[in-house]
């Protein structure tokens, strides 16, 4: 594939969302956007997860933490506020990042598996204060009134639909944009080696901390929209075990190696859990996400894009020869 | 003049194991030395606490006028001491030629007063390359390569990061006669530029012909240091030798 400049690319993919936003206008029933929103939302938080586990090789086993905080922080600005959405989302994304960026300092010498634990504990840590704090809602959870319509007389859901819309198209081109910088190849020496990489004159620490704040930001905003999606917010929704594992499933699944992975993996998997919720229940939702995670750690571990990069090479390699 | 690399009194232990004790050791700038001793004598232990992949417990490491002891690794590569690992550790999901982008970028770069364009580390890396004979394999994964290129790669990205003092943990391993010979000159070429060079080596006959000063570590400490005609007949290195 020829190689594209970052701005051209993020250009492409304004146009592309821009596209979509005016195509959404053709679907006549709000159950598109229902369906639509979650997909979206987990290209957030695949793009998001990726960044730190695909990118870094740190496995965050704590997304819904980071995803919780977002939700929680656009509660509180409710009740305080009632600001614009917009608002909630900077405010929940520079939450998570702020906790991103402790967890970053907190578990620096942590590596592997250790990481991942401490990464879930953190989670249930925040899950356990939410739980405890009436100011939220505590354990009895929290009623949102959606507003009616959005900012320019759609539907509200509409207005969600869109904002997640775009901040998809933010997560990609962070993402992609990290791939080709010299931030990509610092990570990348992180993930491969961090003796080497310190060696090589990587600053490590400073690296694996934006990774983690970035990271960590995107599922925040992720997550800020949140209650106004669901109109009624509680710890074990807010926490849910689906968020982790949906987000580290995804990339997984898509391939971790570039942007298009988690964003092919967050289209697949979700899309088809959203098919699955309607036509079966959507308790089978976790059980198709283990059973495809399960097919893929087995037959394809580096994803779609690892599969269709070995049929490109495999079909590249008679040219080769013929060549030689 | 003082030294580049003043290391004193260096003590380090993993657990209730002494793996280096007392340690003192100069490097001046544009010297050659030979770091030999048994296995497990802790010459890539005292590397390690040198470059700041380990912290020592004990003593001090001073680097062309600057203490070491508390810098990460990465300040005190951009501070000009570069390595290579004993065992190679390359970044295995990037190609040959950009292993050689991370010093580039992230050590020449980060200098003062120094900034090479892109164009500029392609062309950079491509001589690296040459000069250690990998530049076929420039597009290769490391995974495609023997461990021979591998040790020949751990070499060019430590060159890559344009040190003054160069430290080769048993770069030449595995080596043929003449590879061995090939290193040899290319370590020589680099010292003749101005690179000061620290060589640990078992090959004898590689580290006597190269080192103008021997260093000897036996259990952790330091027995002999000298030149080479005179080390090598020293009675305590011949015993640690044969004791072997
Ligand atoms: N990370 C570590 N943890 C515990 N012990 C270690 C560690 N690294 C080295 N050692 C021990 O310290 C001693 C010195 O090891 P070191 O690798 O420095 O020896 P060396 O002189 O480089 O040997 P070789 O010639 O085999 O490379 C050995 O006994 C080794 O087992
Ligand atoms: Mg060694």
């Amino acid at each position: 594939m020829p190689y594209v400049p970052t701005r051209y690319f993020c250009l492409i993919v304004a146009l592309v969302t821009i596209a979509i936003a005016f195509a959404s206008r053709l679907a006549t029933n709000d159950y598109f956007f229902f369906a639509g929103y979650v997909v979206l939302q987990y290209v957030v938080m695949a793009t998001a997860w990726n960044i730190l586990g695909g990118y870094t090789g740190y496995v965050n086993f704590g997304t819904a933490g980071f995803f919780a905080i977002g939700a929680y922080s656009a509660v509180v600005m409710h009740k305080l506020f009632e600001p614009p959405l917009i608002a909630s989302i900077v405010v929940g994304g520079f939450m998570a990042g702020l906790v991103g960026l402790g967890m970053g300092y907190l578990t620096l010498r942590l590596r592997g598996v250790f990481f991942a634990i401490a990464t879930l504990a953190l989670a249930i840590v925040l899950q356990t204060l939410v739980t405890n704090w009436d100011f939220v809602g505590g354990a009895r959870g929290v009623y949102i009134i959606r507003p009616e319509t959005g900012p320019f007389g759609h539907p509200y859901i509409q207005y969600l639909f869109v904002l997640m819309l775009a901040l998809s198209a933010v997560a990609i081109c962070i993402a992609r944009a990290i791939e080709h910088s010299k931030l990509g190849y610092g990570l990348a020496t992180i993930r491969d080696d961090e003796l080497a990489a310190e060696a090589a004159g990587v600053p490590t620490l400073r690296l694996k901390l934006i990774a983690t704040v970035l990271s960590g930001a995107l599922m925040g905003m992720a997550g800020a929209p949140l209650p106004y999606y669901v109109t009624y917010l509680d710890p074990s929704s807010g926490f849910n075990l689906a968020f982790a594992v949906n987000s580290i499933a995804m990339p997984l699944i898509g391939g971790t190696s570039s942007w298009l992975g988690p964003l092919i993996g967050a289209v697949l998997l979700a899309t088809i859990q959203q098919i699955a919720t309607v036509t079966i229940s959507s308790a089978l939702n976790l059980l198709i996400v283990g059973v495809i995670m399960v097919a893929f750690v087995t037959i394809a571990p580096n994803g779609i894009l690892g599969l269709f990069e070995r049929g490109v090479r495999a079909r590249r390699r008679p040219a080769e020869k013929e060549a030689a | 003049m003082s030294a580049l690399l003043q290391v004193e009194k260096l003590g380090k232990r993993f657990g209730g194991f002494v793996a280096l004790e007392g340690i003192d050791l100069e490097v001046t700038a544009g010297e050659r030395v030979g770091l030999i001793g048994p296995n497990g004598s802790g010459k890539s232990t005292l590397v390690n606490c040198i470059t700041g992949a380990l912290r020592n417990e004990s003593g001090t490491v001073h680097f062309d006028g600057k203490r070491l002891d508390r810098l990460p690794a990465h300040s005190r590569t951009r501070l000009g001491l570069a390595r290579s690992f004993q065992l190679p550790k390359p970044f295995h999901s990037m190609t040959v030629a950009e292993n050689l982008h991370v010093p580039a970028l992230y050590t020449v770069n980060a200098r003062h007063g120094q900034h090479l364009s892109p164009a500029q580390i392609d062309a950079r890396v491509d001589e690296v390359l040459t000069q250690v004979g990998l530049h076929e394999k420039a597009n290769r994964r490391p995974r495609d390569l023997t461990q021979i290129e591998m040790r020949k790669l751990e070499l060019a990205r430590a060159m890559t990061a344009e040190p003054k003092l160069l430290i080769a943990d048993e770069a030449m391993a595995g080596l043929s006669h003449s590879e061995v010979d090939d290193i040899l000159a290319l370590l020589l070429r680099l010292n003749a530029q101005g690179v000061t060079v620290i060589m640990i080596e078992h090959i004898m006959r590689a580290v006597t012909s190269f080192s103008q000063r021997l260093v000897v570590l036996v259990a952790g400490r330091k027995i002999a240091d000298g030149a080479p005609e005179e080390v090598v007949r020293n009675p305590e290195v011949v015993k640690a030798y044969i004791g072997e």
